[in-house]
């Protein structure tokens, strides 16, 4: 596939804010039961949410870049019954909305106590807000990454391997950030947030070698012979019917050599998972921020090479039409 | 339930695009609006076309055979592009079975051309909705037009009749019985769409003829040849005169 720079955006961006928010409610709910100390509501949890905040209105920019009709795309919600995409279109503004109103109910200090346990376990107004928040986020993961896996022809995308993948990725990337942002506003949770950064990136480490490796080993279901239903064993395209390009040839091949797509996979794998993690622990040794600020940039540009090889790598059937100019 | 179709015969096909040139005049003439045709005499001309016409040879030299392959949406009896689409811009017709595109409540968001194994829907890079072979339905049920032009303009204008055109759920229907009795299949059924349309195969003429068609079995001249008086046995003349 042609990989848009509207949707690689888009989903790196989301990701990011999914991930910051769930971070900070994840702080939020382990100071509840008195696991971690709690923070500013002010500066931490209001401010990390409006960061949160920041980054998926900022990709909801992006994918409106993609739209041919930008205008009209209030009616992408309507077909949520079949279409993965309508149910993105429902789930974002629902978290945007969710996570707005975590963000203010901390910035105000709307935060009653709704119930206390005999351990002193406190349950606030602001927590129930973040549980579905939270929730909410876990939803549009399983939208984003459904609108590929649910696409059967792409079969690089029809694994639950691309759904998880969304998943731990976009989570990582914001414990990445989370930990840079503890780290000016909260420096009692850096430790914290970094043991969690550690152990979601070996895990989407995990995951995304393994899509890696069963896409290296894909067995295309079709082939020169189903598209034409032809039963020859030498197919050969002279004409596609058209000297000059269409959409066919524009929006589903990334034009690009396959020297280009070995190189771009052996650099987001090394920016995307050790070299952020190196630059993590080197910051939170020598006590420097904008070193772990800087590992969240590189993760951030790792991302966007993933992203954009996710795309590419996936091969459309249609292909299979159009090969030979003639 | 009517599925109006079209079948493609491969046998008779000579590529010639004039489908491909009536459907764009036809379908960018239409109240529909334009299809949009950039540089269309320069040096990379692109629009948006429903049909095109390719050209694959098959076998390897000199054993080869030139198959021109028409191309358009298949009208699938299970779309996959359908359910992906987030507006509901893209259906399929209750009463006849063709999958078409409202342009006025498309978003443009291409979702629905990666649904289609076929590449049959485009994007009008003018209009920015997506854009598909309507089967000329404003030709089918246009009481204007006489009853015998009341079909795709592809299949006016083919020259060899290559293309049919009626309901694939009719089992009496042309396009019933040719698929039938002429091995009509679908493309990549491997995806379990159930394509509308159909493609017939090429179709061999060869001449059988049993040696029996060459020589007579009842030639008078074999049964002469059949009583010829045994060699004589011992000298001849032949054997001692040099003539």
């Amino acid at each position: 596939m042609h990989p848009a720079f509207s949707v690689v955006f888009l989903t790196t961006l989301i990701g990011v804010g999914q991930g910051l928010f769930l971070a900070v409610f994840t702080g939020q709910s382990y100071s509840a039961v008195e696991l971690l100390p709690t923070e500013d509501s002010v500066m931490f949890y209001g401010t990390g949410a409006m960061i949160a905040l920041g980054f998926l209105v900022a990709g909801l920019i992006a994918s409106v870049f993609h739209l041919g009709r930008p205008e009209r795309a209030w009616r992408a919600a309507t077909r949520w019954r079949t279409s993965w995409l309508s149910r993105e279109v429902i789930a974002l503004p629902a978290v945007m909305g969710l996570v707005f109103i975590y963000a203010i109910m901390h910035y105000f200090g709307w935060d009653t106590v709704i119930f206390t346990s005999s351990t002193g376990a406190r349950l606030q107004a602001t927590l129930v807000v973040g549980t579905l928040g939270a929730v909410a986020t876990f939803a549009l993961f399983l939208c984003t990454g459904m609108i590929y896996a649910a696409v059967k022809f792409l079969q690089e995308w029809a694994t639950p391997l691309t759904v998880i993948n969304y998943l731990l990725l976009g989570t990582m990337s914001g414990f990445t950030l989370a930990v840079a942002f503890a780290s000016y506003t909260a420096p009692d949770l850096v430790g914290f947030f970094a043991v969690w950064t550690t152990i979601i990136t070996v895990a989407a480490f995990i995951t995304r070698m393994a899509s890696l490796i069963r896409n290296n080993n894909i067995k295309y279901k079709s082939s020169m012979q189903t598209a034409l239903g032809i039963r020859h064993s030498q197919i050969q395209q002279k004409s596609m019917g058209f000297m000059g390009g269409s959409v066919n040839t524009r929006d589903f091949f990334h034009h690009k050599t396959l020297m280009f797509m070995k190189n771009i996979k052996w650099i987001f794998i090394l920016l995307v998972f050790p070299i952020p993690l190196f630059f993590m622990w080197m910051g939170i040794n020598s006590g420097n921020s904008n070193v772990m600020l800087t590992a969240f940039i590189i993760q951030y540009i790792g991302l966007l090479a993933e992203r954009w090889f996710f795309f590419a790598q996936a091969n459309h059937p249609q292909n299979l039409y159009y090969q030979t100019v003639g | 339930m009517t599925q109006l179709a079209l079948v493609i015969d491969l046998n008779v096909c000579v590529g010639c695009h004039a489908c491909v040139t009536s459907c764009k005049e036809w379908n960018t003439s239409g109240p529909a609006g334009t299809m949009c045709d950039d540089n269309p005499y320069g040096e990379s001309p692109t629009g948006t076309f429903f049909n095109r016409v390719q050209t694959y040879e098959v076998g390897v030299f000199p054993n080869t055979e030139t198959v021109h392959f028409p191309k358009s949406c298949l009208h699938c009896e299970d779309p996959p592009c359908v359910p992906v689409c987030p507006t509901g811009a893209s259906y399929k017709r209750e009463n006849d079975g063709i999958v078409l595109v409202d342009y006025d409540k498309c978003i443009g968001c291409r979702y629905c051309s990666w649904a289609c194994p076929y590449g049959v829907r485009e994007i009008d890079e003018h209009e920015k909705v997506m854009k598909k072979c309507t089967l000329c339905v404003d030709r089918l049920y246009d009481e204007s037009l006489p009853e015998a032009e009341r079909k795709p303009a592809c299949v006016m204008a083919c020259p060899t009749s290559a293309r049919l055109y009626g309901d694939v759920h009719d089992p009496e229907s042309e396009v019933s019985v040719a698929i039938r009795e002429n091995g009509g299949y679908a493309l990549m059924p491997e995806w379990g769409t159930k394509p509308s349309n159909h493609y017939l195969p090429r179709r061999k003429t060869r001449l059988h003829i049993h040696e029996d068609e060459l020589q007579r079995a009842d030639n008078p001249l074999t049964k002469e040849q059949r009583e010829h008086a045994a060699p004589v046995e011992g000298p001849i003349l032949d054997d001692t005169t040099s003539w």
